[in-house]
């Protein structure tokens, strides 16, 4: 490594924030435009559910433990579950799976 | 009065902070893959990688940050590169401005774009209604400092951490993705056509050749836009009635 570190820091955290600060200082308005507002609408199910799949496959020891997890989320989601419980038997279920698979 | 008014913001801030615990525990596990990776390729100490945690709160951008810092690169690159691996908080942050109130003063609005992480971001869009200000900010005092914290404990245990647990930890922020976006589909097909067709062409892009070059964060905006605009042009909404409307067809 070359440059000073607190440099690098600075300019990784300058660029960050312009990006996330910006859209939501001069966005300041309800957004009248019928695409538009769909589209952003449909942004947050889009973006998260491809950020979901298929990166978890590759977050845990094993594929299958993570294909559980992802399986029992799905279904904990569905049937009402809240962020806490779906988020901590996602977890439980990689555990138990990879004390078989490991 | 006043006591009355001070007691909501607590109400709010509290309420946000255990709706934070979830996004706390999983940053935790993921920041010490980060901590591990801050000081074995980039050489940084403990506290220069904490320090990198609290002021970008972006894995992605974060691992970017540290492969830059690794190889030496020049500002300028580690800038553009940067804005790779974030663009996609340009978009997040577009959708919340929506979810924030035209008379929110701008100081909450240049916090609010300080904590603009996936997990907050996705707590902050499925809020009823406007967003409080004071609610997201307890999520991101409870999500923060553990995400600090991880990569802290992550740069001084290295590999010694036991794999198993680190494993498990990881899939947590994913389970609260699902939590976010899986409801609102079981009342919408619209909504749940859309996710299991961001699930399927995900999956191809990962594996397709050309596509699967692509940095991560390249391919989730590219996806994001295509698919989103394709639903806003078949399937608009037109109001807040609608859309609770479309909501609730089942």
């Amino acid at each position: 490594m070359n440059g000073n570190v607190y440099i690098y820091l600075l300019v990784l955290a300058a660029v960050t924030y312009l990006i996330r600060v910006l859209p939501l200082t001069l966005i300041r308005r309800e957004i009248k435009n019928t695409f538009l507002r769909s589209f952003l609408y449909y942004v947050p199910y889009v973006t998260l559910a491809v950020m979901t799949f298929p990166s978890i496959l590759s977050a845990t020891e094993s594929p299958i433990s993570a294909a559980i997890a992802l399986i029992v989320g799905i279904a904990l989601a569905w049937f009402g579950a809240g962020l806490f419980p779906v988020s901590v038997l996602c977890c439980v279920a990689v555990f138990v799976m990879e004390l078989f698979l490991i | 009065m006043m006591r009355n008014a001070s007691r909501k913001y607590f109400t709010e801030l509290w309420r946000g902070f255990r709706h934070g615990i979830p996004i706390a525990l999983g940053y935790f596990a993921v920041a010490l893959t980060l901590g591990i990776a801050a000081t074995k390729d980039a050489g940084m100490t403990p506290w220069q990688a904490a320090l990198m945690s609290l002021l970008l709160h972006a894995s992605a951008g974060e691992f970017a940050g540290i492969t830059m810092i690794a190889a030496s690169a020049s500002y300028i690159e580690t800038a553009i590169m940067e804005f790779v691996a974030n663009a996609r908080y340009l978009l997040m942050s577009c959708a919340l401005s929506q979810k924030l109130s035209p008379q929110m003063k701008t100081r909450h609005r240049f916090i609010i774009g300080y904590f603009v992480t996936d997990e907050l971001f996705a707590l902050g869009v499925s809020a009823d209604g406007k967003l409080n200000p004071f609610y997201y900010y307890g999520a991101a005092l409870a999500a923060s400092p553990a995400w600090a914290l991880g990569t802290f404990v992550g740069a001084i245990l290295g590999n010694a951490l036991p794999t198993r647990a680190v494993s498990a930890l990881s899939v947590g922020l994913y389970g609260m993705f699902l939590a976010t976006i899986i409801p609102p589909a079981r009342k919408s097909k619209i909504l749940a056509c859309l996710i299991v067709l961001s699930f399927l062409l995900s999956g191809a892009a990962a594996v397709l050749p050309w596509v699967s070059a692509l940095p991560e964060g390249t391919r989730t905006i590219l996806l994001t836009v295509i698919l989103a605009s394709l639903f806003a042009l078949l399937f608009p909404v037109k109001n807040d009635a609608e859309k609770e409307a479309a909501a609730n067809e089942r």
